[in-house]
């Protein structure tokens, strides 16, 4: 008797309506995102017996938990999953929903994201985000930590160490909106150069305002399940080769160093898991909160060595048709940007993988990596996945 | 963790400039918890306190009921109130209450003693601080029973001294 295949894959994803839906709430936008998905796969919500979510905790925002979003979605799950780490939330999700479908816990998972924010809080999140002076943020709050500061300290530091440029800055969010003007729902579309990043305000030195992402509402749902059950349904299934998922520090001044980040041993253990190197990645889907987040993960993941990442993303490495294209759906900085990004980071590279991103398509699309960071590149969480066979 | 003494810490207390700003503060005070009130009681009273653990060595901020290395309990020591910078910037924009009287510098401070924490950086034009200067703390009384370590280029004098 042979064992059924209980390879965790992916079969379902859905986008809600963005970048600004007022006619929806967070839990409206995984409700929707769940019927895409579940339309998207052929799956029925019977099929789903596993249910995981995270919520943006930010101050002014109504939580919607767990349980609670279960229930209005209608779910009878036997495995539970609400792992917060931020943004990198569903990368940390989809590695236990893993092994939650290898070990028989659950057959068929559903993963979903919500968030009004841009309906609910406008643009300035990102320098108005005063978290409670508790705990660690008692050290940090009464001194006016914004969270484009904290990243402007990472940025300010690496420009210090390696001679990073602005400029070089600039060219991660040129190549973004590249893509994003190929994406009916990404909130900036126009053509970007480096001198618009140069000539936007700053906000906090060295990081301008098309340094750092947009705010937007949006949703997305993703579906596990084992490769035994994709075989049959609507779409070409995405394999799951490696997950991994570390933290260095949470609060921006217990960073070790702010140079680097967790991603060093998170992509190390995905790589190996997956028995690839990085240049077996066709794409990635690199947190983009800000452009400085890119070039510390681009090193940290091994894409380049510590201090290269300015000038590979100058050298046009990252754009449509360049040795790493990334954040092919516009990114956070141009697309979607909805409080924690990480399940769209999934979404997308699931798109490039079934072959299914149009003119933003990379060719002969094999390997997408997906890497998460939340709080203050504090948390990363790293997928590789794979065109299903 | 023992109560705070004199006796119970290392090093010369009471040493740093205290400037008291009580009336007029409109930014967050400080939650305070069991181990934070003598963090925040020592700056009031012009300490700038660490935490040295006895059973490994490791000096660390913020103070905590373990130590972060060994998990050994940590006791009290006065810092110098000497850094150097390890790196910064100059917030331009800012939307939390008591934070839009201009652009204000925040900078990451490595001690002398070893460990990093957050700080202010006033007193010079923003644009004059640059990664690697050296700084010296003094204390600002925010609150009844709580003050708040901050920091000027060690160059600067204090305006009033
Ligand atoms: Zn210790």
């Amino acid at each position: 008797m042979t064992r059924p295949d209980r390879t965790p894959v992916i079969a379902g994803i859905g986008l809600s309506d963005g970048p600004k839906a007022p006619h929806l709430d967070a839990l409206g936008h995984q409700a929707q995102a769940m019927q895409r998905a579940l339309a998207d796969s052929g799956l029925s919500k019977d099929d789903i017996d596993g249910f995981g979510c995270a919520e943006a905790w930010i101050p002014g925002v109504p939580g919607v938990d767990l349980p609670e979003t279960a229930e209005y979605l209608g779910l009878d799950p036997r495995w539970i999953e609400g792992t917060y780490t931020g943004g990198s939330a569903y990368e940390f999700q989809v590695q236990h929903a893993e092994a939650a479908i290898r070990t028989g816990m659950a057959d068929t998972v559903l993963l979903t994201y919500g968030s009004d924010l841009l309906t609910r809080m406008g643009r300035s999140l990102g320098t108005g985000y005063g978290r409670k002076p508790v705990g660690g943020a008692a050290y940090e709050e009464p001194y006016g930590k914004t969270t484009v500061a904290a990243y402007a300290m990472a940025a300010q530091r690496h420009m210090y160490q390696y001679g990073t440029t602005a400029e070089q800055l600039a060219s991660v969010a040129v190549a973004v909106r590249e893509y994003a003007a190929h994406n009916p729902q990404a909130i900036y579309r126009k053509p970007l150069t480096v001198e618009d990043v140069l000539n936007s305000r700053m906000i906090a030195d060295p990081l301008h305002l098309y340094d750092c992402c947009a705010i937007t509402d949006g949703g997305g749902a993703l579906i596990v399940t084992t490769e035994e059950r994709a075989r049959d349904l609507r779409q070409p299934y995405v394999s799951i080769l490696g997950t991994a998922a570390r933290q260095n520090h949470w609060n921006i001044s217990q960073a070790p160093d702010v140079t680097t980040t967790a991603g060093v041993r998170s992509g190390q253990e995905a790589f190996a898991r997956a028995g690839l190197t990085p240049d077996d990645v066709d794409m990635a889907m690199l947190y983009d909160s800000f452009t400085i987040t890119v070039v510390l993960l681009l090193e940290s993941l091994g894409f380049c060595k510590p201090g290269e990442g300015g000038p590979f993303a100058e050298a046009g490495n990252l754009r449509p048709g360049g040795r790493l294209p990334i954040n092919t759906d516009g990114g956070g900085l141009s697309a979607c940007h909805p409080g924690l990004r990480g399940i769209f980071l999934l979404i997308e590279a699931v798109r490039q993988l079934r072959g299914q991103a149009g003119e933003v398509q990379v060719p002969d699309c094999e390997v997408a990596l997906a890497a998460g960071s939340g709080g203050w590149f504090s948390t990363i969480g790293v997928t590789i996945l794979g065109k299903g066979r | 963790m023992r109560p705070m003494t004199s006796e119970t810490v290392r090093g010369a207390q009471g040493t740093l400039e205290i400037v008291d700003v009580v009336d007029s503060w409109t930014k967050p005070v400080p939650d305070l918890d069991p181990v934070s009130t003598t963090y925040f009681r020592a700056a009031h009273d012009g300490t700038l306190l660490i935490q040295h653990c006895p059973a490994c060595g490791t000096r660390q901020h913020y103070p905590r009921l373990v130590c972060r290395h060994c998990a050994a309990t940590p006791e009290w020591e006065a810092a110098s109130g000497l850094g150097t910078v390890y790196t910064f910037t100059v917030v331009r924009q800012a939307g939390m209450p008591g934070f839009q009287d201009g652009p204000y510098v925040i900078a990451l401070i490595d001690l002398d003693e070893g460990p990093r924490m957050m700080g202010n950086i006033t007193d010079s034009p923003v644009d004059d601080v640059r990664i690697g200067a050296r700084v010296q703390a003094y204390q600002l009384r925010i609150a009844d029973g709580i003050g708040l370590p901050q920091w000027r280029l060690a160059a600067v004098s204090a305006p009033n001294a």
